[in-house]
C-alpha cells in the first residue's frame, strides 16, 4: 500500500445531490477513494453513473442549484477542499488541482489567443510579469509537443485542430504543475489515431512531472491501457475498486463482468470471434426512483431475493479489490 | 460472393468552397474523391475511417440524399444515380437509413406507432387497422412492446430510441440497410444489445448492410467485409479477418495500433503515426497519407496509387511492394 506522504488526493464518503422538479437524486452515494502521486486512477461507467459529478465535486464546480455536495470531505494534500470559503478554492482550483474536459472547443475561450489564455492561467496563481508568463506559455505548449510554439501561442483556437486544441487544454491545466490533474473523457470527441497519440502525450507528463491523475472514461480499452487502479460505477456508487490487473484478470461485481463481455474486440489472430456479443438486459435506472436494495439487480443475472432488499457493503475480496456484491465470491463461476 | 446488390463505380462528391461578397468559388472539398466497392445481398461491408474521410458522404451518396458529382450507383443491377425524384421512388423502398443520434432522427411530435408506421402510409401500403396490426409486429421484431405505440419519442430511452429508428427502417422491407454510425451514441451495454439486433434481423431477413462507423472493434464484429478510407478514397478492402490479422496499407496499420484494448497486460500505447488528418480542401498529391506515413518514399508524393488486389479479393491502394502494401 502507498506510504500515507504519497497521497496526494483523499476523497471520503463523497455525496452529491441534485434537486430537480422530479425529486431528489444522489448523483454522488458515497463515494471514497485515494490518488497517490504518479498514480492513474480511473472512474468507468455509463452515462449517468456519477463519474462526471464526482469530477466536478473534486473542483467544487457542481452547479448550485440544482446540486449540492451534502457530505464527505475531499482532502488535497491534506486541505480539505470542501471547507474552504470561494475565494480560498479560486487559488487552488487550476493551480494545484486542475481539469481538462472531452470537448476542448467549448471549454477554450474562441476569441482569445492560445498562449493568452496560458498566461492569465498562470499570472492568476503566480506573481510573475507577463513576460515571464509568456515564456512560460510557450515551454508548456513545446512540452505538449505543439510545433513551433511560439508562432501557435498567438493564434486562436479556431486555428487549431482537434487533437491540437486538446494539447493546447492539457498545456494549460498543467502550466501551474498540479498536484492532481482530472480528465473527464479527453479523448472521447477525438479520432482514434489522435487518441492514441494525447494518451501517450498525458502519460508521458505524468511521468515526468509525477502529477496525480484521475481519469474519466467510459472506454475499457482507455482504462486498461492508462490506469493503474479502477473504479467502476454505477448509479452513484462505486461498484468495484481493484488494481487494473486485478480487474481485469477476475472482475467481481456482476455488473463490471457484464460490461466486459458486452464490448467487442478488434480480432487478433487465432482468436475467433463471438457470434454474439454478451448483452446487459434492460437500461441504466433512473437515479430519481432507484431500487431499495443494489441498483443492479433488476438487469442482473444473479440477482437473489436480498440484493432486492439489502444494499450489498463494498467489501474487501483480497489484495484490495473491494465490489459490492452478495454473490461476489460466485460470479466468477456462475457468469 | 452472392449476388451483387449495390455497385458503386469511381463515385466522386466535391463541394465547393466559397468566400467573399461575390460568393467566388476559392476551392474545392474533395469529400468523396473516387470511390468503388460492391456489396453482395445478404453481406454487410463496414466503411471505417477517421472523421472527415468521407464515410458518411458515401452513404449519403448512396441513398441518393446528396447528389454524387460524377461515378455510378447500381442496385440490383438498376442504374439509380441520375434517376428523378418519381423515378426513384420505387427504389426508396428497397434502401433505407438508421442514423447515428436517436434523438435527432425522431419526430417528438409524433408516437412511436406514427413514426414507424409513417413509410407504409406513404408509400400507400396499408391503412387504419391493417397498419396498426403491422406496426405491432414490427415492433416486436425489434424487442420493444406494442403497448409502447401510443407513447412518444423522449419516454423512450436512448437504445429503444435507436430500436424504433430500426424499425422504421425495416417497415418497406428493405434489401439495403444503410447505418451511419448506429451505436455510437449509445452505452456500451446498451451498444452490444442493439448490435446483436441488428446480426439477428440480417439473419432472419438476409438485407445487406453498409456499415458505417468509426469504432473498429465494433465493425469487426458486425461485418463479413470492411473498408478502410482516408481522406475520400477506399485504401484498403478485404474480408474482416483478411483485414484485421493482415492489415497491408499503412494506414489501416496504424488504426488498428491506435485502438486502446481492453487488457492491461498488452500494454502499447505507441501512436504510429503523428499529426492530424490533413484537410480535404487541398489533399496532398499523390497518396494522400504520405504526410504521415513512415514507410513513404519519394514516389508517393507524386504517384496516387491504385486499388489493387494483393490476393485473395484483399484489394489495396499503397505503393510499397509493388502495390502490394507491406505485409506486417
Amino acid at each position: 500500500m502507498a506510504q500515507k506522504s504519497d497521497i496526494v488526493l483523499e476523497v471520503k464518503n463523497l455525496k452529491t445531490v441534485f434537486f430537480t422538479n422530479s425529486g431528489l437524486f444522489k448523483a454522488v452515494d458515497d463515494v471514497s477513494f485515494t490518488v497517490t502521486r504518479g498514480e492513474t486512477l480511473a472512474i468507468v461507467g455509463e452515462s449517468g453513473c456519477g463519474k462526471s459529478v464526482t469530477a466536478l465535486s473534486l473542483m467544487r464546480l457542481v452547479p448550485d442549484p440544482p446540486g449540492r455536495i451534502v457530505g464527505g470531505s475531499v482532502t488535497l494534500e491534506g486541505t480539505d477542499l470542501l471547507a474552504l470559503d470561494e475565494a480560498q478554492m479560486r487559488a487552488v482550483r487550476g493551480n494545484r488541482i486542475s481539469m481538462i474536459f472531452q470537448e476542448p472547443m467549448t471549454s477554450l475561450n474562441p476569441v482569445m489567443r492560445i498562449g493568452d489564455q496560458i498566461v492569465e492561467a498562470v499570472r492568476l496563481h503566480r506573481n510573475i510579469s507577463s513576460k515571464e508568463a509568456r515564456s512560460i506559455a510557450v515551454e508548456m505548449l513545446r512540452l505538449v509537443r505543439i510545433p513551433e510554439p511560439a508562432r501557435r501561442a498567438k493564434e486562436y483556437p479556431h486555428q487549431l485542430s482537434g487533437g491540437m486544441r486538446q494539447r493546447a487544454m492539457i498545456a494549460m491545466a498543467l502550466a501551474c504543475r498540479p498536484a492532481l490533474l482530472i480528465a473527464d473523457e479527453p479523448t472521447t470527441a477525438l479520432d482514434v489515431t489522435i487518441q492514441a497519440q494525447i494518451l501517450a502525450l498525458i502519460l508521458d507528463l505524468q511521468k515526468e512531472l509525477g502529477t496525480g491523475l484521475v481519469l474519466i472514461t467510459h472506454d475499457l480499452g482507455v482504462v486498461a491501457q492508462t490506469a493503474q487502479r479502477v473504479i467502476v460505477m454505477y448509479a452513484g456508487r462505486k461498484v468495484e475498486e481493484a488494481s487494473v490487473e486485478a480487474l481485469f484478470a477476475a472482475p467481481k461485481h456482476p455488473y463490471t463482468r457484464g460490461l466486459m463481455a458486452s464490448i467487442p474486440a478488434v480480432p487478433a489472430s487465432g482468436v475467433p470471434a463471438p457470434a454474439r456479443l454478451n448483452e446487459i438486459p434492460g437500461t441504466v435506472p433512473s437515479l430519481v426512483r432507484l431500487p431499495q436494495g443494489c441498483a443492479f439487480a433488476p438487469r442482473c443475472k444473479l440477482a437473489i431475493k436480498r440484493c432486492e432488499a439489502e444494499y450489498p457493503p463494498l467489501a474487501d475480496w483480497g489484495g484490495g479489490h473491494l465490489a459490492a456484491c452478495w454473490r461476489a465470491e460466485e460470479v466468477a463461476e456462475v457468469a | 460472393m452472392s449476388e451483387v446488390l449495390l455497385e458503386v463505380t469511381e463515385l466522386k462528391k466535391h463541394y465547393p468552397v466559397r468566400a467573399g461578397v461575390l460568393r467566388r468559388q476559392i476551392g474545392t472539398v474533395h469529400a468523396v474523391d473516387g470511390v468503388s466497392f460492391s456489396l453482395g445481398a445478404g453481406e454487410t461491408l463496414g466503411l471505417v475511417g477517421e472523421s472527415g474521410c468521407g464515410k458518411s458522404t458515401v452513404a449519403r451518396s448512396v441513398l441518393r440524399l446528396v447528389e454524387p458529382t460524377s461515378g455510378q450507383i447500381r442496385l440490383d443491377g438498376e442504374d439509380i444515380t441520375h434517376l428523378s425524384k418519381t423515378a426513384l421512388r420505387p427504389h426508396r423502398r428497397s434502401m433505407q437509413i438508421v442514423f447515428q443520434d436517436p434523438f435527432a432522427s425522431l419526430n417528438p411530435r409524433m408516437t412511436a406507432g406514427d413514426i414507424v408506421g409513417e413509410p407504409l402510409a406513404v408509400h400507400g401500403l396499408a391503412t387504419g387497422k391493417e397498419l396498426e396490426t403491422r406496426v405491432a409486429k414490427l415492433f416486436e421484431q425489434v424487442g420493444l412492446r406494442s403497448d409502447q405505440m401510443k407513447n412518444f419519442p423522449h419516454q423512450f430511452s436512448g437504445g429503444q430510441r435507436q430500436r424504433i429508428c430500426i424499425a422504421r427502417a425495416l417497415a418497406l422491407g428493405p434489401r439495403l440497410i444503410v447505418c451511419d454510425e448506429p451505436v455510437s451514441a449509445l452505452d456500451v451495454s446498451i451498444q452490444a444489445q442493439v448490435i446483436n439486433l441488428l446480426i439477428d434481423l440480417q439473419r432472419e431477413h438476409g438485407f445487406s448492410y453498409l456499415f458505417i462507423a468509426h469504432d473498429l472493434a465494433v465493425v469487426a464484429h458486425i461485418s463479413h467485409r470492411v473498408a478502410v478510407m482516408y481522406l475520400g478514397r477506399i485504401v484498403e478492402i478485404a474480408d474482416k479477418d483478411d483485414l484485421f490479422r493482415n492489415p497491408r496499407h499503412p494506414y489501416t496499420q496504424a488504426l488498428l495500433a491506435s485502438v486502446p484494448i481492453a487488457n492491461p497486460l498488452a500494454k502499447r500505447l505507441a501512436p504510429l503515426v503523428d499529426g492530424d488528418v490533413p484537410s480535404p480542401v487541398n489533399p496532398p498529391s499523390g497518396c494522400a497519407f504520405h504526410t504521415r506515413c513512415r514507410y513513404a518514399m519519394e514516389r508517393c508524393k507524386t504517384e496516387r496509387p491504385a486499388l489493387l488486389d494483393a490476393g485473395d479479393g484483399h484489394q489495396v491502394a499503397c505503393l510499397l511492394n509493388a502495390g502490394t502494401g507491406r505485409s506486417q
